[in-house]
């Protein structure tokens, strides 16, 4: 199989693109077509200051990458969530993104939960009242550090590794039972919240660069230019839902080059013309008592909450 | 015979076959993985040659 631009060896065909491409002439599309997701969906603009959540995986590593190389200021945050000890799986993912960042000589962030709150997720899984699983705190709490962050550093933005792949196997989970208000809600850009003023959103907007790329790709990205990223999947992940969805959908696109970038656009086309507007309370924010984010509690924030209910036992 | 390798499981196949009949033939998704030989990408429809060993990286991530 040829590179179709040069003639050389492929590495990669993308089946719904009917493109066979050569390594360097991979890298530059992908550069490229991220890129002008950034422009369609006018994501950011090149004065911006960004901050990529790093997570050591392919995805948000392979994003860094992009953005810096098309010379967006873009500096990383990792979290450490404290996922299975002092040498397992948040340990080894945060050894990848230093090791990343410094032998590009790039800013990151890194929060540990456990130092920064006194309990690690895993941990806090188990103490809290209703023993909630551990993936449901964990987006609680890396939206809030992010936020966070975003906010003290003066970042206009925070990008996400999140791929066609990861949107895809949300809308479908969606649009099986669905769920309108989440539908309405899933865009490549989640718009700033409540505005201190313009210059200082409360909550940062959030942008999906990979937001058309498929999944395959940004790990084909990630193996050509040498990331050296996580294999391991986070063990907590292992039978999740989002997983499930990605294999049906994968087998829908075997059968059907092209199913999930056409099942994802339609839908973005189709909210693009009101199809599925949801007439939505307007949300009444308040400043969160104890962190000041913004919140629709009237008193503390679901973090706030969380680690409260922690102090108290 | 070709290696493939995957996570902790290990196969053979013939060679003279593409990668993507080898995917195939060991019960994979091609969608699922990415071949790589030797440490470089290789695509779907290269033919496995003796002594090949590939290594099948996961694609699919995600809690």
């Amino acid at each position: 199989m040829k590179c179709r631009k040069c003639g050389g060896v492929a590495v990669i065909n993308m089946r719904h693109h009917r493109l066979a491409l050569c390594a360097d002439h991979f890298v530059d599309w992908f550069i490229s077509y991220t890129q002008r997701a950034i422009e369609k969906y006018r994501m950011f603009g090149d004065d911006d200051q960004l901050l990529v959540a790093v997570s050591g995986g392919k995805d948000s590593l392979a994003l860094w990458d992009v953005l810096s190389q098309l010379g967006y200021r873009a500096d990383g945050l990792y979290i450490g969530l404290g996922i299975g000890g002092d040498d397992g799986y948040s340990a080894a993912s945060q050894f990848k993104a230093e090791a990343f960042a410094e032998a590009r000589g790039l800013t990151l962030h890194v929060v540990d939960v456990r130092q920064t709150y006194g309990e690690s997720i895993p941990e806090l899984a188990l103490t809290t009242r209703r023993r909630r699983k551990p993936c449901a705190l964990c987006g609680l709490v890396k939206r809030h550090i992010m936020n966070r962050l975003a906010y003290e550093g003066g970042y206009d933005a925070i990008a996400t590794g999140h791929n066609l792949d990861d949107e895809a196997a949300v809308l479908m989970q969606n649009t099986l039972r669905w769920q309108t208000g989440y539908l309405a809600r899933q865009a490549p850009v989640l718009p700033s919240v409540g505005q201190r003023s313009l210059t200082e959103p409360r909550l940062a907007r959030k942008v999906k660069p990979f937001v058309r790329l498929y999944e395959r790709e940004t790990a084909a990205y990630a193996i050509v230019r040498g990331i050296d990223y996580i294999y391991d999947e986070c063990p907590h992940a292992v039978g999740s839902k989002t997983i499930f969805y990605k294999n049906l959908l994968n087998q829908l696109e075997s059968r059907s080059p092209g199913a999930k970038l056409s099942f994802y656009l339609s839908f973005l086309k189709v909210k693009r013309e009101g199809l599925l507007s949801v007439r939505e309370k307007a949300l009444e924010l308040h400043d969160c008592q104890n962190c000041g984010q913004p919140t629709t509690a009237p008193e503390l924030c679901a973090f706030c909450r969380l680690w409260q209910r922690m102090d108290s036992g | 015979m070709v290696k493939m390798l995957f996570r902790d499981t290990e196969w053979e196949v013939q060679a003279g076959m593409t990668v993507r009949d080898a995917i195939l033939k060991v019960g994979l998704d091609p969608q699922a993985v990415l071949p790589v030989r030797d440490g470089k990408l290789i695509n779907e429809a290269t033919i496995l040659r003796q002594g090949d060993v590939i290594r099948l990286v996961a694609v699919i991530s995600g809690g």
